[in-house]
């Protein structure tokens, strides 16, 4: 019995042999064939793509920075910021009311975000935009008495304004499940905590609750951000003058559609990897209590020495 | 340390009663605690122990009877002669001279430890940021972490966490001392460190009420031993009567576990 459960060979060498300090990770031949064949196809694809003409590539240097494509580039910008700043305080503010224990509040918010998120944002913009025909004026009323102010709604809803309004609704259905998807994933604990502490409910969520949050709503976040960036191309068709009308308005005269839509495309990945690049730091702020000052295999008395410094 | 029989009670429970949905956890508690005084609250799993001391801070509402604080009652108040629910915000107002300390610590994991002691004292008692610095440095000194200020909870280890607990409880001069099982979630190896720096708050003559299966602490420390069991007190008395001599069978089966 203690033969079968014996080593078959005794180790060979000393400890200082066997000390994993040592070992050294062995050379994987296969591996590095295939790093080369997947890049010698990407080489390939890439100058297929640089060389092909119909890309027209020097129309696409050409008109990078035309101005009516800067413009565009503007506005498209604008929109987004503009649409997602409201877009998730709208958010937050339904979230809180979806969450909190007034039945009023909760069924409210229900209401909206079953509806914005039912609806196609397309058709959310076209009626934005149309709003006149349905109600030719707005204004505030008392329900079913008389009216306090009014406004004729062609005046109110301009391009513009019916872009940012139909965005940012829209958005802020999205940012509410994302942000109480986030609120709930903090422990229960931490909010009783902080009540337990004399924290009103709304400090209890500012200081505590929402900073915890964060993790689990950044990620999403910088994805529906993108996808905003992308949607706003969608207000092409109420006039706005956003990037893709812009490329689209220059094309119509010279007929080259292939290089103006590519303009487009390098400007929204352009974008997109600067809002990536700005969601990695913002993920590594609110991941910073989970980091330890060291590694993990970190002797004892160099984290010590380490405390000892930074007093 | 024993409390003065003329002193008004500090905590004052009258007939507490509460049940989550069929199931009844407190079946009409009774207890007075003095200014001063050490109270433990001995008892099995499932007495009621716990939701009776959450019940004074109003972290659960009572369905009976009636808890009272500094002579204020808790979640309550009388308007023009009719009782009525508190505000959460009036409810908030009350919980601020009740320190509380938990089982599973809670801090705050995203501050650094002496950003959750100065938490409370400063957006909720409104005390300047130097006088609450200077406060938590000697907290922290006091239950012996003064070079962790810096450290997250992460950083620490259980024993660690929940003394920073207590400092950050006693950071807003508590006038009453609540710690819910302060030692059930730790390393028996560090139940020890935890238990000593409560012996040193009651030595101080902190009012303290004590959830916790630690009998020794109870005997050493505790002015008055309460068993519950059942949603009752079963027994209530000195320690060396409640633990040294118990006359209820509960609490002689209870304590023989721990003979």
């Amino acid at each position: 019995m203690t033969m079968d459960h014996a080593p078959h060979a005794p180790p060979t060498g000393g400890a200082e042999q066997r000390d994993v300090a040592n070992a050294h990770a062995p050379f994987r031949s296969g591996r590095l064939l295939l790093w080369l064949a997947v890049l010698l196809v990407a080489a390939n694809f890439a100058w297929i793509v640089a060389r092909n003409e119909n890309f027209e590539w020097p129309v696409v240097a050409q008109y990078f920075f035309n101005p009516t494509v800067i413009q565009g580039l503007y506005v498209s910008l604008g929109l987004t910021i503009v649409a997602m700043i409201i877009g998730v305080v709208l958010g937050l503010g339904l979230a809180i009311a979806r969450l909190s224990q007034d039945r009023l509040a909760s069924s409210l918010a229900s209401l909206y975000i079953w509806f914005f998120r039912g609806t196609p944002l397309l058709v959310q913009l076209i009626f934005w935009y149309n709003l006149s025909t349905l109600f030719p004026e707005i204004g505030i009323a008392i329900p079913f008495g008389p009216t306090l102010v009014s406004w004729e709604t062609n005046s109110v809803i301009t391009p513009m304004t019916a872009a940012i309004v139909g965005l940012a609704l829209n958005e802020a259905a999205y940012m509410a499940e994302i942000i109480r998807g986030g609120l709930l994933s903090v422990d229960r604990g931490q909010f009783e905590t902080a009540e337990a502490f004399g924290m009103t409910k709304g400090r209890a969520l500012w200081r505590i609750i929402i900073p915890q949050a964060m993790r689990s709503i950044v990620p999403p976040t910088g994805n529906q951000l993108i996808s905003m960036i992308k949607a706003t191309s969608l207000v092409s068709v109420i006039a706005m003058a956003d990037l893709l009308y812009s490329v689209q308005s220059i094309y119509n005269t010279t007929f080259q559609v292939i290089p103006m839509l590519m303009v487009a495309v390098v400007w929204y990945l352009l974008i997109t990897s600067v809002l990536n690049i700005g969601q990695s730091y913002i993920e590594a702020y609110y991941g910073r209590s989970d980091r330890r000052r060291t590694g993990g295999a970190t002797p004892a008395p160099v984290v010590a020495a380490a405390e000892e410094a930074s007093h | 340390m024993s409390p003065t029989a003329t002193a008004a009670p500090l905590v004052q429970a009258r007939n507490v009663h509460k049940s989550f949905d069929q199931l009844e956890v407190l079946k009409g508690i009774d207890l007075d605690v003095m200014p001063g005084e050490v109270v433990v609250v001995l008892g099995p799993s499932g007495s009621g122990k716990s939701t009776f001391l959450r019940c004074i801070n109003h972290l659960e509402s009572i369905n009976k009877g009636s808890i009272e604080v500094e002579g204020e009652q808790i979640g309550y108040r009388l308007r023009r002669g009719r009782l009525e629910k508190l505000s959460s915000n009036g409810i908030a107002r009350q919980r601020r001279k009740i320190g509380m300390v938990f089982q599973q610590f809670n801090l705050y994991p995203h501050m650094t430890v002496l950003q959750n002691i100065i938490e409370a004292p400063i957006h909720v008692h409104g005390e300047s940021r130097k006088d609450a610095v200077a406060n938590a440095r000697r907290l922290l000194d006091r239950v012996g972490l003064a070079e962790k200020a810096d450290n997250y909870p992460r950083q620490l280890s259980g024993g660690q966490q929940q003394r920073v607990a207590i400092a950050r409880a006693l950071a807003i001069r508590p006038t009453l001392m609540l710690f819910d099982e302060p030692t059930s979630a730790l390393d028996p190896e560090l139940v020890g460190e935890v238990l000593a720096t409560m012996r040193d708050l009651a030595k101080q003559g902190l009012t303290m009420i004590v959830v916790t299966h630690e009998i020794g602490f109870a005997r050493e420390a505790a002015d008055r031993v309460v068993f519950m069991d059942g949603g009752h007190i079963v027994e209530i008395g000195k320690p060396e009567e409640v633990i040294g001599n118990p006359q209820h069978p509960r609490t002689q089966a209870f304590l023989s576990r721990f003979l």
